[in-house]
């Protein structure tokens, strides 16, 4: 994906790929604001799946009939397109998951099983759920320790209590890039080199940074890096897994199956190499396919560009919520992404979720699977308002209006 | 008396005149904000219906041969809809809960909040009345 000259950013154009935004919900026009959650699919997206399953549809990686052949390209193809996407050295160090929390189950299984009891590893207290219990399972498993990164009031990591845990005895550092409640960008460069000076390996949890920064694998020199098709404009139920490729070679098989062997007999199985190792039975074939289309229809952007109108959103809407009396910002770190998450004093979050449904708007409510965070603030829950480059100022303003009305009603 | 079957009818024409969502809502936060209080020392575990989004306490009494309801919830708008429920099963006997169907719920529009996906306490609520009632009974 070289420097290929980039689309030029118009958030009208841009607006008019993706169909589902131009929907009505109950009787409003629908905004969205829950790509924090799931981002929404352009049609070139879409047009990618209906082809799939109207035209290329066989199964991969076994036929000799042109369809396989055909069905087998394009997958490869796409992992390329995922190689390239992220700058990982070698095709092979991308390994199709169904997402996120799949790709860590696969590390805290595989990985896990080459630690003992005793090894430490070190998460942070603003982790997604599916980045805290696989650990608690492994521990469970292998009487290995967690420890976890305090962060400050504003929702940064606590840098200093971090050195402080690393030591000789860590052998996992698995932290998110960017937290999916309070959208801070924590600083991963720094986390990486500090647990490498002790040896230790690093998961970075990408689930909410793919679709908003650019992602250079080799250059941050991460052990591990997985994210979710679907929160980068592609389909549900695909994911990578980026590995160190001799790492990924040291770890044994997660699942048994199909596709991931050299050789089966009832005596002695050996296992087939490198990233089919770790892809047992049918991929989601169309999955892997339409997420390299996501990808290369997102990069024709420029990120830095989409980056800044990002912030620019948040920006906005953060210093209009600030303006109400009630309501308190929950996250304000100085890095931060196109996540504002609030409370209303007095109100319950949920309240609020339901009344800005009804007003035609998309926000999520709840703790966001990340129950230790809301323990922290002492609050049942946030509302979050998560914004993507198709959101514009004129919908925060409606969004804005609508937070006001919800307040009214409710005080 | 009216039976659950009247109350809930009852129920659906107060609604028929709201034909805006946010009418209708606005009537469920006054409900909401109407409803008695949980006492306070009755807001035990044994008593918490928990839920993903908001939680409800529900306290049942059995007085005479009827079920005597207070429910509480943190949200305003579960506490809306819990006054609903209790308008339609308080002061009712075990054997009348046991066998009536909840339908009024869905015909105002509102069985989103009670869906088990929505993890609001809600459904759990309806069905924690219909097991104490069966208990009553037994
Ligand atoms: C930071 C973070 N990690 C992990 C996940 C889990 O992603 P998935 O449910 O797609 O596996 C999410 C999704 O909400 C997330 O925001």
């Amino acid at each position: 994906m070289g420097n290929l000259e980039k689309r030029k950013f118009s958030v009208r154009e841009i607006r008019q790929d993706f169909p589902a935004l131009r929907q009505q919900v109950y009787g409003k026009n629908l905004i969205y604001f829950d790509n924090g959650a799931t981002s929404q699919k352009p049609q070139f997206v879409l047009d990618a799946i209906n082809q799939y399953y109207s035209k290329d549809n066989a199964n991969i990686h076994r036929g000799v009939h042109h369809l396989s052949q055909k069905a087998t390209t394009e997958f490869e193809a796409a992992r390329t397109t995922i190689q390239h996407y992220l700058n990982a050295a070698k095709k092979e160090e991308i390994i199709f998951t169904k997402g996120t929390t799949d790709g860590i189950n696969l590390v805290a299984s595989s990985f896990g099983e080459l630690l003992s009891a005793g090894d430490e590893i070190i998460i942070s207290a603003m982790e997604h759920h599916s980045n805290i219990v696989p650990w608690q399972l492994l521990c469970e498993r292998k009487k290995t320790l967690l420890k976890v990164i305090p962060i400050n009031q504003k929702g940064e990591l606590d840098m200093l209590a971090y050195e402080a845990l690393l030591s000789p005895k860590t052998k996992l550092v698995a932290v998110t890039h960017i937290s999916n409640t309070l959208g801070t960008i924590n600083p991963i460069d720094e986390i990486i080199q500090k647990a490498h000076h002790f040896g230790a390996k690093v998961l970075i949890d990408g689930a909410q940074s793919i679709q908003h920064t650019r992602i250079d694998v080799q250059e941050l020199n991460c052990d591990f890096f997985v994210f979710s098709g679907h929160k980068v404009f592609g389909p549900t139920g695909i994911g990578v897994l980026y590995g160190k490729e001799a790492l990924l070679n040291e770890m044994p098989p997660y699942q048994g199956g199909g596709d991931m062997i050299a050789k089966v007999t009832f005596e002695k199985t050996t296992y087939n190499e490198l990233p089919f190792k770790f892809e047992a039975g049918t991929p989601h074939i169309a999955g892997g396919i339409c997420l390299g289309k996501a990808l290369a229809y997102f990069h024709q952007f420029d990120l830095k560009e989409i980056e800044k109108y990002e912030r620019d959103l948040a920006e906005y809407a953060q210093d209009l919520l600030s303006t109400f009396e009630e309501v308190t910002i929950i996250g304000t770190a100085k890095e931060k992404t196109s996540v504002v998450s609030f409370h209303v004093n007095g109100i319950h979050p949920f309240d609020i979720g339901t009344l800005l449904d009804k007003q035609g708007i998309a926000v999520r409510t709840g703790h966001h699977c990340t129950q230790p965070l809301m323990d922290f603030y002492k609050i049942p829950g946030t509302i979050r308002a998560s914004f993507a480059f198709y959101n514009t100022k004129e919908e925060i303003d409606t969004f804005i209006a609508a937070v006001d009305k919800s307040i009214m009603m409710l005080k | 008396m009216m039976t659950i079957q009247e109350k809930q009818a009852e129920i659906v024409a107060d609604f028929a005149i709201y034909d805006d969502w946010m009418e209708k809502y606005e009537y469920i936060i006054e409900l909401g904000k109407d409803l008695p209080l949980i006492d306070p020392a009755k807001k035990t575990s044994d008593r918490l219906i928990e839920g993903c989004q908001s939680q409800v306490w529900l306290d049942a009494a059995i007085v005479g041969d009827k079920i005597r309801f207070t429910a509480d919830s943190d949200a305003i708008i579960t506490k809306g809809i819990i006054g609903l429920l209790i308008r339609v099963f308080d002061n009712e006997t075990p054997e009348n809960i046991a066998k009536s169907d909840v339908h009024f719920i869905q015909e105002i529009g509102l069985q989103e909040h009670l869906s088990p996906t929505r993890s609001n306490g809600l459904a759990s609520m309806v069905k924690k009345i219909k097991l104490l009632a069966l208990s009553a009974l037994s």
